[in-house]
């Protein structure tokens, strides 16, 4: 019967030191303080301290939400094809890297359901309508609906490694989608406003107060997005171990009830 | 070039079969008049709303026949396991990616063709002469994009079991652009709803790039994704 040997990464990986109930370490463990603080912040300055808007009143406190939401889903699906590529690039092919590339998957399409979900809130009360078919919704849609496909072939079976292969394929040909749904406002003069402050003047015409917040939301989200990516990278290493050892313990039950008998 | 000729005669391949099984002649194109058939029956049948919608609808039944289309030209290899067969004699896989493209390719070509002609008995659409060449530019780069995610995904979700039911999800996120661009050009190549001609080329340029970034990527990507 194989122990968990964690000098053996031959088809195995090693899972850094932890109190052996949750995969969490020091790392995270900090990662996951800084997270608390910096969402206070977002809380007191989306809700307290920055100013109601001119036009939209109120409802511009959900973008303190729904920028950073995006902007995580765009970082999170980056990560996804960088490491889908260092995966199928490297001369290793170190399923560490597929498993990056998954977990920053399954993050990036909550948070693209957040955005949907968020921003379907804000349209509602400024636009009065909770969906547009206009460009940017239309792509935002259809990112999610992509990744979600990326998902399902994850899930089709066999080795890790096939389950690699595939999904890094999938996971670098979708992140094409990813400068069509951000620059769609520009090519499609659209109902959606254009990018305020990822755009190419990098001249984000947006008020002072509100452009702290909307910082403070992104590091905010960012450290959560690491925390998270972190913790469902470890889940899914032990999840690869529980399967490869599950082949070794159906024979030592077989064996043990071949003795008990 | 070498990848080219394999790919040509893997093509002819494919359109052999075709010609000797005719199974899409005979199921796969009824299917996509029927479902023409079908559009009129869930909207206003009096013509009005059917011709204002009859490009897109057109591009819709061909994105359901797309499905079929694909899982046949796939269930073709993995039947004998050919696939794996070519793989072992040493084919190039470029050159099978390409080959099954240019098959799948004509028989969306014929196939379009046949959608766009029940639009015309059905709907009631009316081919102008200024828009023919739009009209044909328009089908073949919508053909080549569809044929290039076609074959990618197909590949991907050929073979075993509980893979099939995969194609429809992974390929209509993906096929969506072309289905936006081909709808908009065929709109402005038929005049309805008074679109333009100068607006048809620009989806038609939208269409071009997709067709060029699957073809390219597709041909890289499909050597992993069968190589299982």
């Amino acid at each position: 019967m194989t122990t968990l040997d964690p000098t053996d990464t031959t088809g195995t990986t090693t899972v850094a030191s932890s109190t052996g109930r949750t995969p969490g370490t020091r790392a995270t463990n900090v990662i996951a303080i800084a997270t608390g603080v910096a969402m206070t912040w977002l809380v007191l300055f989306a809700l307290v301290f920055s100013p109601a808007d001119a036009n939209q009143g109120e409802s511009v406190r959900l973008m303190y939400i729904h920028l950073p939401t995006i902007w995580v889903a765009y970082l999170s699906f980056t990560v996804t094809a960088v490491s889908s590529g260092l995966y199928l690039f490297t001369k290793k092919q170190s399923l560490g890297w597929d498993r990056l590339a998954g977990a920053s998957a399954e993050i990036g399409v909550i948070f693209v359901g957040l955005t949907l979900v968020v921003g379907s809130l804000w349209g509602r009360l400024t636009w009065g309508v909770f969906w547009q078919w206009d460009a940017r919704l239309t792509t935002t849609a259809l990112l999610f609906v992509t990744y979600i496909g990326y998902l399902a072939v994850r899930r089709l079976g066999g080795s890790h490694q096939q389950r690699a292969k595939r999904s890094a394929v999938i996971g670098l040909v979708s992140v094409l989608l990813l400068p069509l749904v951000h620059w769609s406002v520009r090519i499609w003069r659209s109902l959606h406003q254009s990018p305020t402050i990822l755009d190419t003047d990098l001249d984000a015409d947006i008020d002072g107060t509100m452009l702290l917040s909307v910082f403070i939301g992104m590091v905010a989200f960012s450290l959560l997005y690491t925390w998270l990516v972190m913790y469902r990278t470890r889940v899914m290493a032990m999840e690869d171990l529980v399967e490869d050892q599950g082949l070794d313990l159906a024979l030592a039950e077989r064996r043990a009830e071949g003795v008990g008998r | 070039m070498r990848v080219l000729r394999v790919a040509w005669l893997i093509a002819r391949k494919d359109l052999a079969i075709e010609r000797r099984s005719r199974i899409i002649t005979n199921q796969v194109l009824p299917f996509a008049a029927v479902t023409m058939v079908i559009f009129g029956f869930a909207l206003d049948a009096n013509t009005d709303v059917l011709e204002l919608v009859a490009p897109g609808l057109v591009w819709l039944a061909t994105m359901f026949s797309l499905l079929l289309l694909v899982q046949r030209t796939f269930a073709v290899e993995s039947d004998d396991g050919a696939l794996d067969a070519m793989r072992v004699a040493g084919v190039d896989p470029r050159a099978i990616f390409v080959g099954k493209a240019i098959g799948l390719g004509i028989q969306l070509l014929v196939l379009e063709v046949v959608l766009l002609a029940a639009a015309v008995i059905l709907y009631g659409e009316t081919i102008r002469g200024s828009g023919v060449v739009l009209l044909v530019t328009t089908l073949i780069s919508a053909t080549c994009g569809l044929a290039a995610v076609g074959t990618l995904y197909g590949g991907l979700a050929a073979g075993s079991k509980g893979r099939e039911t995969l194609l429809p999800l992974l390929t209509f996120p993906a096929v969506a652009p072309v289905l936006i661009g081909a709808t908009r050009a065929v709109e402005s190549a038929l005049g309805t709803g008074a679109a333009e001609l100068s607006e048809g080329w620009q989806w038609v340029s939208l269409l071009a790039v997709f067709a060029v970034a699957f073809g390219v990527g597709g041909a890289l990507a499909f050597g992993p994704l069968i190589d299982e």
